[in-house]
Formats: C-alpha cells, sequence, structure tokens
C-alpha cells in the first residue's frame, strides 16, 4: 500500500492514529508523522483511518496485487 | 478537443502525476505519456529532508499513491532536452522525438548547488532535492560524522539541522540573514525559529556568509572558511541554498522561459516570447510562474506541495477545454522540525506589517498574521494549525488588518515590522 497525507489539510486530530496506531502517530503536539508504505496486513486499519479522519486528509493507493489478495 | 489527442507531460513527479491523473478524471480518453529524467516513479520530497535522513523512513517506501486503472505511458530516465512548438515535438535526450496535441509542462526545480563547481564536487557535500540525494545523504549521517555544516537556513536547511539534531550529530548551521527563514516568516518571526534551533543544541550562526569549502588535499571536505575569519571543521556539508526551476530544456523554443520560471497566464497556459498564451500547452507546480489574484505585484512561482497538486488540476482542465474563473487557490504550506509543526496560509511577500493574534510566542505556540497596506495577506501557526482555515477566509476576503480585538486570544494586538532582509540573502 501506498499512502500520503495532505498536511495542509491535516488537523491533527490523531483520528488517524488511533485508527492505525502502528502507521500514524503524532510527534509534538501537531507533526503528524505516518508510514508511507504500509505491510498489506494493515490495510483494514488503515483504510479505518482513512475513514476516520474529519478532513479527508489521507489518501490511499492499494497496488493491484495486493487488491486481489484481500478480494 | 478530440478524444484521441495525445497528451504529454513532462516531468514525472507530483505535479505531472496529480495532472495526468486529473485529465483522466476531468474525461481524455486519449493517450497520456509521462517524460522524467529521474529513474524512479513519483515519490513525495517533503520527507526527504525530514524522516528519511534520521533513518525512520525510507527513500525507496515514498511513492506517491495514484488512483488504479489510469492507463499512462510511463518514459521514466529520460530527459526532455527541446521543444519544438511549431511541429509540436518534444526532443528526448535519447535523440527520439515525442509529438503531442496537448503538453503539461511540470519539470519542478532542483537544488542550487554551491557557486564553485571546484568545491562543490568535493566527496562529502551534499544537496537534497531528490531520492538519490537523500539517500546518500542518509548514508553519510548514518556513519556519525563529527559534525555536519548546513549553509541556507531556509526551510531545508532547517529542517535538515532537525533530523541530525534527533540522531545525536553536531550541526553547525550557517545563513546570512539575522534570523532563520528570514525571507518567508521576516526576523520578527523567525527569532522563534532561531530559538527552537538553540533550544535543541545546533550552533547556529546567523548573519555568517560561507567563503569557501576546504578539501581535505584527496578530494573530500574538510570543513568550511567563513567570511570575515573562522572556520568550521566538518566532514559533511549540506548546501541548503534555495532550487532553481527547470527551464533550460525549454531555451529556444519560443516560450517566455528563464531562470524565474515558465510564464503562464491564470489559467495555466504558457506564455510565447510576446506574452501570448499558447493554445494547448500548460504548467504547472514549482516550475510555473503566474499571476495569482491575491498578489498584486506580478507573477509568482510556488514552490510548496499544495500548489503543485491544486495548479496541476487547473492546468489539466485548462487542457481539456474545461477550465472556468483563474486558478486562484490560496498558497499553503507545511514544515515540521524540532516536533513543532509550523504552516502557512497566503503570502507573506511584501507584507509591512506582523502581529501575534493567537497564543503564545513564547511558548512557540501561536499564530502570527501578516498585513500589508492594511488587509490581512498572511497567516502562519506553530502548532496552532486549526486557525489557519479561519484565516485563510480572511485573507481571501482581503479583510482589514491588524485585526479587530476580540478576534484574537490576546489582551493586546501590537503590529510591528516583519523585518524582512532587504534584498533576501542567499549563501
Ligand atoms: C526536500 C524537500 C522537502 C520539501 N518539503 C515540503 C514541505 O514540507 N511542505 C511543502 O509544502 N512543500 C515541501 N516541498 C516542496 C514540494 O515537494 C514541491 O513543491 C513539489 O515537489 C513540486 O512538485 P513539481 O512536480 O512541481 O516539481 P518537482 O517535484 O521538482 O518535479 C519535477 C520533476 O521533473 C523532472 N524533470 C526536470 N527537468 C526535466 C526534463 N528536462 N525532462 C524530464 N524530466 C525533468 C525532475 O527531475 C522531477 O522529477 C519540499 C521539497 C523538497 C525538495
Ligand atoms: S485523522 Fe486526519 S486530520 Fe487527524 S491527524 Fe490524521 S490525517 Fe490529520
Amino acid at each position: 500500500m501506498r499512502v500520503v497525507v495532505d498536511l495542509n489539510r491535516c488537523q491533527a486530530y490523531a483520528q488517524c492514529c488511533f485508527a492505525a496506531p502502528e502507521s500514524f502517530a503524532l510527534h509534538g503536539p501537531e507533526v503528524l508523522v505516518y508510514d508511507a508504505a504500509p505491510p498489506p496486513e494493515r490495510r483494514r486499519e488503515i483504510e479505518r483511518a482513512v475513514q476516520a479522519c474529519p478532513v479527508r486528509a489521507i489518501l490511499l493507493e492499494v497496488e493491484p496485487e495486493e487488491a486481489g489478495s484481500h478480494g | 478537443m478530440a478524444d484521441r489527442d495525445r497528451i504529454l507531460v513532462v516531468g514525472a513527479s507530483l505535479a505531472g502525476l496529480r495532472g495526468a491523473e486529473a485529465l483522466r478524471r476531468h474525461g481524455h480518453a486519449g493517450p497520456i505519456t509521462l517524460v522524467g529524467d529521474e529513474p524512479y516513479p513519483p515519490y513525495d520530497r517533503p520527507p526527504l529532508s525530514k524522516r528519511v535522513l534520521t533513518g525512520e523512513a525510507r527513500a525507496d517506501r515514498i511513492a506517491l499513491p495514484s488512483r488504479p486503472g489510469l492507463d499512462l505511458t510511463w518514459r521514466l530516465g529520460t530527459a526532455a532536452v527541446g521543444l519544438d512548438l511549431a511541429a509540436r515535438e518534444v526532443a528526448l535526450a535519447t535523440g527520439e522525438r515525442l509529438p503531442f496535441d496537448r503538453l503539461l509542462i511540470a519539470t519542478g526545480t532542483r537544488a542550487r548547488p554551491w557557486p564553485n563547481a571546484a568545491e562543490a564536487a568535493l566527496a562529502g557535500v551534499h544537496s537534497v532535492r531528490n531520492r538519490d540525494d537523500s539517500e546518500r545523504l542518509r548514508g553519510a549521517l548514518a556513519a556519525a560524522p563529527r559534525r555536519v555544516l548546513i549553509i541556507g537556513a531556509g526551510f531545508i536547511g532547517c529542517e535538515a539541522a532537525s533530523a541530525c539534531r534527533s540522531i545525536g550529530l553536531p550541526v553547525t548551521l550557517a545563513d546570512p540573514n539575522p534570523t532563520p527563514l528570514a525571507s518567508v516568516l521576516g526576523t520578527r518571526i523567525g527569532a522563534a525559529v532561531a530559538a527552537m534551533l538553540r533550544e535543541a543544541g545546533v550552533d547556529y550562526r546567523p548573519s555568517t556568509r560561507v567563503e569557501a569549502l576546504e578539501s581535505d588535499g584527496e578530494g573530500r571536505v574538510r570543513g568550511a572558511r567563513l567570511v570575515g575569519g573562522g572556520t568550521v571543521a566538518a566532514p559533511v556539508v549540506i548546501v541548503a541554498l534555495g532550487a532553481l526551476r527547470n527551464t533550460e530544456w525549454l531555451a529556444g523554443s519560443g516560450l517566455a522561459a528563464d531562470a524565474g520560471g515558465v510564464a503562464c497566464d491564470g489559467q495555466c497556459r504558457v506564455l510565447d516570447r510576446d506574452g501570448r498564451a499558447v493554445e494547448g500547452i500548460a504548467a504547472a507546480g514549482d516550475v510555473a510562474r503566474f499571476p495569482h489574484p491575491l498578489f498584486e505585484d506580478g507573477p509568482v512561482a510556488l514552490e510548496h506541495w499544495g500548489h503543485a497538486v491544486a495548479q496541476a488540476e487547473h492546468a489539466a482542465r485548462t487542457l481539456l477545454g474545461q477550465a472556468g474563473a483563474p486558478y486562484a487557490e490560496i498558497p499553503a504550506f507545511w514544515s515540521s522540525q524540532f516536533d513543532v509543526n509550523i504552516k502557512s496560509v497566503g503570502l507573506t511577500n511584501g507584507a509591512d506589517s506582523v502581529a501575534v493574534t493567537q497564543g503564545d510566542f513564547g511558548a512557540r505556540r501561536f499564530v502570527a498574521v501578516y498585513g500589508r497596506n492594511g488587509r490581512t495577506v498572511a497567516a502562519v501557526s506553530f502548532d496552532q494549525t486549526r486557525w489557519l482555515p479561519a484565516y485563510a477566509g480572511r485573507i481571501e476576503a482581503r479583510a482589514a488588518f491588524p485585526p479587530i480585538l476580540g478576534a484574537t486570544d490576546q489582551g493586546r494586538v501590537a503590529p510591528a515590522d516583519p523585518g524582512f532582509p532587504a534584498s533576501p540573502a542567499r549563501g
């Protein structure tokens, strides 16, 4: 998977950090750091993070072979 | 336009990729080819000066996501070297000529090199613009050098200083201005960044010019000599002197393209030497110089991630004959350093006044608002991002500056001279 967060849009609400704690974290009060290439087994939680973000700042792409293996 | 028109995108990075996606999203069914001189598919640059340098992220794992099924043809590792407007062809370094019906120019910028070529070529001298740069520099930092010298306290220099400190490396940061980020934030607000640098243990040298890089006699850098005497011993030097626009390949094409970028109109259509818009050719991202309705001093070029995305979308619609109102996206960027989130909306260029309107400047959690001729033109937040959308609205509405009391959480709003350097000094 590939992930990019539009950090102009991100308001540091940290919803993604609760939904996918292994892939998103806040450093200091507002600096969002994230894994841009999380492993396929984290797909469900990353998708939850995408949905949870109140400002829709997270963009996710699932590579075709991964999409296949998860139905 | 014809559905089968061939669209060529030159520059395969953020603006090129987002432009190609927008072309598909807005209905273009014909062939789209992307030409990029880097060997890699589009990747995200912001981590290159941040978490790639600390080793927390890897340069080969920051590819940009994109929508599946775009059916794009990629020509990576291939530079465009010329544009023939009459024949509507782009010449490639391989000697091929690629014909096009529509063209999107998105060749971005590159790092401004250290001005002395022999010194710049010394082993241990780095810049930070692309994957290879950042990977090489990461390797040098991982070897725990005695000291790192960073030349230039702009965003990339400060972010690199932050990365070095967070992995415990001694850092000297030299810049000719009195504070970091002086040309973007002014020295009044830049002082907050100076305090951050010092607290983090950076040996920050304001008002300091590097005169020359010194060789160890075996082709490696061993440090630098400063103007007015003094030396800094450092086996790793990071040159962070800003960017140069990649327009050389357009020389002689008849387009108005030079060191200031590719000139465009408000619809991202490129202009020819006589200032006429050229049909079917648009530009977007770092390389484009264009009139922004919020900035009346003339065309600007913006080197911001969000701008590359938004302008690429607009340029794509122009190429498809679907453009509406001129491009007017409010400029915005972020930077993170020392775990502080610095964000900005609007343009501080030419601001004559600045005031802290929210939060606590001393604690570095605040919003500073910039004014020009009594109008609000920009806002910058340090760990106070949630205020920015409101200020973006004020900037777009050209609201009065200073803001009225009560619109802020300050007991007193005290506008001050922002302290921009007379002519932004480099290196
Ligand atoms: C280290 C770094 C950190 C950054 N951090 C931030 C940040 O925190 N926040 C923020 O808002 N912005 C940040 N930016 C800025 C942001 O990344 C840029 O604004 C964005 O990359 C611009 O995209 P672009 O596609 O216009 O240009 P570029 O990303 O420069 O892409 C242009 C592409 O075209 C290629 N090219 C050039 N000439 C040719 C040619 N003749 N033929 C073929 N290909 C060519 C280049 O090699 C490159 O791949 C950062 C930039 C860097 C370098
Ligand atoms: S949920 Fe969205 S706004 Fe909140 S921290 Fe994550 S990306 Fe940012």
